[in-house]
């Protein structure tokens, strides 16, 4: 029998925001322990949660990108449970009034489009940190990150395999990053993805039982956990074994999933209203402000690259990955209206050092200026394309001002025609055998006579005018 | 109507962490069961036409600004914390090696 995967995401998303959800406290990450606390977050007595507007402006423009119906009024519930990093025993969610209901999300498969459907997205706080290590008899709790505000995102089950959730995983990802959601940091945790996996026969409509993938930092892990348990849950099913409705933790060593811990009590969480929080109202004429603040977004801003600027898609996609690149790319062209051009600079000499530095566009020394001042010398015959080639680093390193950097190393272009000639004459008789080789015929010595000429002009020659005159000195 | 049986009212009792006696589980037993007339008794009333309410105070939810202020020192923060160390919260083992 032949089986397909049924799989639904659970995205974590922690918003963008200077303080936690309900309380002033910092949300900077990697700070001492229990030094990021209030009484608010700490779940003293007497505290009340004051929701971070912030936190709300980012869920609405995730919702109105993710194509959402936002709820005019929403509303947090407690969800209850008992574990040491959560300190009140419950943690405020969003439950049967989120504040983004169905939405959708287009991503790309292989080169084939594919709707993915949001059910829902909610508001919620983050728990703390367990530190289960250096403590002899007991675990340790951090608390820095209790109460962090969270966006999670639930897809309907719509992805059938690990290509489709990794497309899904990485086109959210980016889409959140262009909008100033989430900062996408995966080892940092901002970015948690958790995918509840099932198999059914083909044709088969119902459902299977779901196992929940939890502790997955990368896309990479993502992928492996997904078709690893595909395949587990395939092998269980062709011996005639049952599966259990699980959470299992994705363990990067063994590379396979382990069971966590049963559901079936742990999911009797009594949400209930907060009773500390009023529903959230959401004004049209906020929604109407924030849905103009949306930028364009990354799947728009490819297929306009495509037709705009008339780049390969394999450009186009590079391009697009992050907005500070496109942006980048853009203020180039404009400047310097040849996009195929601007693109190989971009996707090669400048990329090559921005990810050596694991620096963003936007945080580049080289500016789209300079780099356009670099391209008009190589487009004016000033320097060769090699040179400007070879010049990018250091131009990219210091800043400087490409004409300037040129003339400082001499190494403006060699175009004048008694000056190269002379040079070409040196050469031609310095090698006599290529000379006869040539006028007996064999012209791909021409290839080897062009390369000495370069040498001896230290790079500087034109090699377009070097051509020219070899050609007609050995013709003479 | 809504009586809640002995071994409902230690569901419940276990999902709160409470080690209740047998004389509690009756007397709150029969106290929950109360609890659950009323609601039925409520829920004859007809509520065509009224919208969703899950509070009855009409104000809007207060909004804070997204400014840093500061809170505890760790000091402060692990002050009545029965057991702690570097900083951290010390509990029970949650995990058995």
């Amino acid at each position: 029998m032949t089986y397909e995967a049924v799989i639904g995401v659970e995205v974590h998303a922690q918003l963008q925001t200077q303080t936690k959800l309900f309380c002033a406290c910092s949300t900077s990450f990697g700070l001492p322990a229990n030094t990021q606390v209030c009484p608010t977050c700490l779940g003293l007595p007497g505290s009340l949660p004051v929701l971070n507007q912030r936190a709300v402006e980012l869920a609405i423009r995730a919702g109105l990108a993710l194509q959402c119906e936002l709820a005019p009024s929403n509303q947090f519930s407690r969800k209850n449970y008992f574990y040491p990093d959560l300190p009140k025993g419950y943690q405020i969610s969003q439950y049967d009034l989120p504040i983004c209901g169905l939405g959708w999300l287009d991503v790309s498969v292989n080169g084939s489009a594919k709707r993915v459907r949001i059910r829902r997205a909610h508001l919620e706080e983050d728990a703390g940190k367990n530190l289960h290590e250096d403590q002899k008899d007991g675990s340790g709790v951090d608390l820095n990150r209790a109460g962090t505000p969270l966006l999670e995102i639930v897809t309907e089950p719509d992805l059938h395999s690990s290509d489709e959730v990794d497309a899904y995983l990485k086109a959210l990802r980016e889409l959140l990053v262009y909008l100033g959601v989430c900062d996408g940091n995966m080892e940092q945790g901002s970015f948690r993805c958790e995918p509840n996996v099932s198999i059914r026969p083909i044709g088969e409509t119902r459902l299977g039982t779901k196992v929940e993938l939890k502790n997955i930092n990368s896309f990479r892990y993502a992928r492996e956990a997904v078709e690893f348990e595909i395949r587990r849950q395939q092998e269980i099913v062709e011996e005639g074994g049952t599966l259990r409705q699980e959470t299992r933790l994705w363990d990067v060593h063994k590379g396979q999933t382990a069971v966590m811990r049963s559901k079936e009590e742990a999911h009797d969480y009594r949400y209930f209203p907060d009773p500390d929080l009023l529903p959230v109202q959401l004004d049209d004429a906020w929604i109407k402000d924030l849905s103009g603040t949306i930028p364009e977004l990354p799947g728009a801003k490819l297929d306009r690259f495509v037709r705009e600027f008339g780049l390969p898609e394999y450009d186009a996609k590079i391009l697009t990955e992050s907005k500070e690149l496109a942006d980048y790319f853009e203020a180039c062209v404009q400047a310097f209206p040849q996009p195929k051009t601007v693109s190989n600079w971009v996707m090669g000499e400048l990329l090559r050092e921005l990810n050596q530095q694991g620096l963003g566009a936007d945080a580049s020394p080289i500016s789209p200026e300079r780099l356009v001042e670099l391209l008009r010398l190589v487009e004016d015959g000033t320097v060769s394309l090699k040179v400007a080639r070879d010049l990018f680093p250091e131009l990219y390193a210091s800043g400087e001002e490409p004409a300037q950097l040129v003339k400082r190393k001499g190494l403006v272009q060699l175009s004048d025609d008694a000056q190269l000639g002379d040079i070409v004459e040196t050469v031609l008789a310095k090698h006599p055998a290529q000379v006869e080789q040539y006028r007996g015929g064999k012209e791909t010595v021409l290839g080897y006579l062009v390369g000495q000429v370069m040498k001896a002009s230290g790079g500087k020659a034109n090699p377009g005018k070097v051509n020219a005159l070899l050609k007609s000195k050995l013709s003479a | 109507m809504g009586h809640i049986s002995k071994s409902e009212v230690e569901k419940v009792a276990d999902l709160a962490r409470l080690d209740l006696t047998e004389a509690e589980k009756s007397l709150f037993g029969g106290q929950l069961s109360q609890i659950l007339d009323y609601v039925d008794q409520l829920q004859t009333v007809s509520t065509e036409g009224v919208s969703l309410t899950s509070s009855v105070a009409e104000i809007q939810s207060e909004w804070r600004e997204d400014v840093v202020v500061p809170g505890l020192t760790v000091e402060q923060a692990l002050a009545n914390a029965p057991e702690s160390n570097q900083g951290l919260f010390v509990v029970p083992k949650i995990l058995g090696k």
